[in-house]
């Protein structure tokens, strides 16, 4: 097999789908395996004490699900409520989180190549929650590590204690 | 009692098949080169359990052979033995042989003895060769073999793995056909020589039989042919291929679910109250005849709804007693096996857990009433000597307090020894110093492998009991709180959480929120007056009942938006904890309902002040207070910020 023909086997197998949102100015992407479902923000009922960027918890068909505004965790765009706000449901380890984001773009293939390494600044998430760059239609798309993001005690969303258990 | 006991075989039948499930598949998956000590202690675990309840019920064969087994798995996780491919396959033959002894017991029908003490002598063999293991006790073992005539499949494959001398292949290729030949009775001469020892079993067998005439009619007569053949099974480890007594199957009067099946349930149904409401909502628009109709149907699926509800709920809630029964058993075999004289007194048992709760709690439960007979309770003439009743006591209780059910296994003994605790953590390498507290030496007897007691008995003294006891509450989020005095008696508290149980609550609006108090907790409530309401400090408090009461505004513990905060234009409701009394004021009453926790940590994490969540009939969610939690948050620290 050729060098060519070899490389085009590797990087096909190892294409992943991520799906693109838009935070203030920025595009963002993450592993669309994570997605359980995309919805409109809906009223939520506040948790006490919790950091404001939880906004707090809805019932998703049973379930009691907290809510986080990434842009107020990150100081991103303006945390503006209205029918076009967006809710990305992630099931992260069997939780379920939704995050608010100004708004869902697309669902791009990437494979390892078009992915560049993270900047040390300049981006709103530290780099130990980021894959990586891509550059997308002209796009910088910065390629966000949900899970670690979700699981990592800066949320706070999960107890140190389960964490422990689930590694 | 006996009755009573009887009632759980089946759960303790379940159980074992499940733990003899799990060893296999821990067992095959297992890699021999290089095993996996966490899957060996989990093999350990098994093996113990099932010996813990075989125990409790009295199936004594099924627990001197997991005794045994316990023995060999013990050595094995410590390393000390070096676990071979036929190590592992005498295991999975002893499964075969335990699986069949439970098959006995379960439907009453005659234990393979000979299959039972065949294996027993098999794994005593295996333990004592593996203790000092050479290459010449090896080869003088398989010369053993050829006049033992009991194991040699299994050493057999064990030397088809290993690169012994060709000789020794030989023998035991020839063991194994013998015993093939052996099993179908060929005219070969290899088994020939076997064949003598089958017409002695079929005469032990007819011996037996001759015994078995004079117990109870109802025994089954068998054939002498299918006696004989049963009873074959001199080396049952090497032969699977045996007629098995089938009895005829009993109807099933209840059958296993899985538990994600009745939460699913459970769920659905939650979504179903909230369909319902809103429909009876949309009904009471509609007005003339149709709106009548309507309004009839509506009500008619309004109670269909709440019946489905409650039956859900109920399939799921069952009293603790379903455990605690099993106990005076425990209690009584126990005691008298170790010469003390105990009492057990058993409170609260009619208080509802979840069924899934009620399962695991049976092993922790199992370890700690044997331990604190075993270790707690002392002999009769000790306690005479201290000046203690001859009795000793063993208190079983359980009662919810708050969002959580407390289970208390309470001894009146001599509790735990700080010293020998403190030197066996040293002796294992524990970071450890005489200055810490109690609270935590005591959790130090939790460690894998700890164990004081001098000597290992069947009863307890192996370590691993508290390790599997910690392991198994906090499977089911739970925790386990000690409290011991010297000489006095020792209490375990085991603490779990209240996940799906139901709560008849009082809800609360405070500002565009609803809030849902444990009725449990509720005094009474009122608006009170200007009078009434009294400044200390920065805090309000009530005067009220010819007594003071600190005054908690929902508004500002909960960080409302836009609720009410002079006392005098909301309600007050006085609620009682187990830790103080006091009011929240709240913005106004909505009504009383029974509401379906929802644990908050699923997908969370656990809220300071909150018991859990609930579903309201629009769907939206609302926080279930925790007055415990409030009591002990707020009340004490007043000025400070309430932190998590």
């Amino acid at each position: 097999m050729s060098e060519a023909a070899l490389q085009q086997a590797v990087s096909a197998s190892q294409e992943n789908e991520f799906l693109s949102f838009v935070l203030g100015e920025e595009h963002y992407a993450l592993d669309i395996t994570t997605v359980k479902e995309i919805r409109g923000y809906e009223q939520v009922t506040k948790i006490a004490n919790a950091p404001s960027f939880i906004k707090g918890v809805i019932n998703l068909r049973g379930d009691i699900v907290p809510i986080v505004d990434l842009r107020i965790k990150f100081n991103v765009g303006e945390a503006t409520y209205n029918d076009f706000t967006i809710v990305i449901m992630l099931n992260v380890h069997d939780r379920i989180v939704g995050i608010v984001v100004d708004g869902v773009s697309d669902v791009i293939r990437l494979s390892e190549e078009d992915m560049l390494p993270p900047p040390e600044f300049g981006v709103a998430f530290d780099s130990k929650y980021l894959h990586g760059l891509a550059d997308v239609d002209e796009h910088m798309v910065i390629l966000v590590n949900i899970e670690s993001l979700i699981t990592s005690n800066e949320l706070g969303l999960v107890e140190t204690k389960t964490q422990a258990v689930e590694v | 009692m006996t009755i009573d006991v009887n009632q759980f075989h089946g759960v303790f039948f379940d159980e074992s098949d499940e733990h003899l499930q799990d060893m296999e598949q821990l067992l095959m998956t297992l890699d021999v080169d290089n095993p996996d000590p966490e899957e060996l202690n989990s093999i350990f675990r098994a093996a113990h359990s099932i010996k813990g309840g075989s125990g409790i019920f009295g199936f004594d064969a099924l627990m001197n052979l997991t005794h045994v087994m316990e023995n060999l798995l013990d050595k094995a996780r410590n390393q000390e033995i070096q676990v071979t491919a036929a190590i592992v396959d005498i295991f999975l033959q002893t499964l075969d042989v335990l699986k069949d002894t439970l098959a006995a017991y379960k439907e009453q029908t005659e234990l393979p003895q000979d299959q039972i003490e065949a294996s027993i002598k098999v794994l005593e063999e295996t333990l004592a060769r593996a203790s000092g293991q050479t290459a010449d006790d090896l080869q003088e073992s398989v010369h053993q073999q050829d006049t033992s005539a009991q194991s040699n499949d299994i050493e057999g494959f064990g030397f088809f793995d290993d690169d012994e001398g060709e000789a020794q292949t030989a023998v035991s290729e020839t063991q194994s056909e013998e015993i093939e030949g052996f099993g179908f009775f060929n005219d070969e001469d290899e088994s020939s020589h076997s064949k003598p020892q089958t017409e002695k079993t079929a005469n032990e067998a007819q011996d037996d039989e001759g015994f078995g005439f004079y117990a109870p009619e109802n025994l089954p007569i068998k054939p002498d042919a299918e006696q004989a053949a049963q009873s074959v099974p001199k080396q049952p480890i090497v032969k699977p291929v045996k007629p098995k007594p089938k009895a005829a199957p009993k109807e099933a009067a209840s059958i296993r679910v899985d538990t994600t099946k009745i939460d699913a349930m459970v769920n659905l149904v939650g979504e179903l109250v909230i369909t319902q409401s809103m429909l009876s909502n949309v009904g009471q628009e509609v007005e003339g005849q149709i709106g009548e109709r309507l309004q009839l149907a509506i009500d008619e699926l309004q109670r269909n709804t709440r019946e489905i509800q409650e039956s859900v709920m109920s399939m799921r809630m069952l009293p603790v007693n379903m455990t605690f029964n099993r106990f005076p058993r425990v209690v009584r075999d126990l005691s008298s096996k170790l010469g003390k004289k105990v009492d057990l007194v058993i409170q609260g048992g009619n208080t509802e857990i979840d069924k899934s709760l009620i399962e695991k709690l049976v092993d922790p439960l199992t370890h700690l009433v044997r331990n604190s007979i075993d270790h707690g309770v002392e002999s009769p003439e000790k306690r005479l000597a201290s000046g203690k009743s001859e009795n000793g006591t063993v208190i079983l209780s359980a009662e919810q307090k708050g969002s959580s059910i407390i289970i208390g296994i309470i001894d009146d003994g001599a509790g735990l020894n700080k010293e020998r605790i403190l030197e066996k953590a040293t002796q294992n390498g524990l970071p450890v110093s005489p200055d810490m507290p109690d609270s935590e030496i005591w959790q130090l007897i939790f460690q894998a492998g700890f164990s004081t007691a001098a000597e290992v008995t069947d009863v307890s003294g192996r370590g691993v009991g508290m390790d599997v006891v910690r392991r198994n509450i906090e499977s089911i989020g739970g925790r386990i709180e000690i409290e011991s005095s010297q000489g006095e008696g020792s209490a375990f508290y085991i603490h779990l959480p209240l996940t799906l149980a139901i709560v008849d609550g009082m809800c609360v609006s405070v500002g565009d929120q609803i809030f849902v108090i444990p009725l449990l907790n509720v005094i009474e409530s009122f608006q009170p007056t200007k009078s009434q309401v009294k400044t200390l400090g920065n805090d309000k408090v009530l005067w009220i009942r010819d007594q003071y009461w600190p005054l908690v505004s929902l508004t500002q513990l909960m960080q409302v938006d836009n609720g009410v905060i002079e006392p005098t234009k909301g309600i007050v409701v006085l609620l009682e904890s187990s830790k103080k009394r006091y009011g929240v004021l709240v913005d106004s009453l909505v009504g009383q309902q029974q509401v379906v926790i929802k644990s908050l940590e699923q997908h969370y994490k656990k809220v300071a002040g909150i018991a859990g969540a609930t579903i309201m009939g629009d769907g939206k969610v609302a926080m279930i207070l925790d007055a415990d939690s409030v009591a002990a948050n707020c009340i004490n620290i007043p000025n400070e910020e309430v932190s998590l």
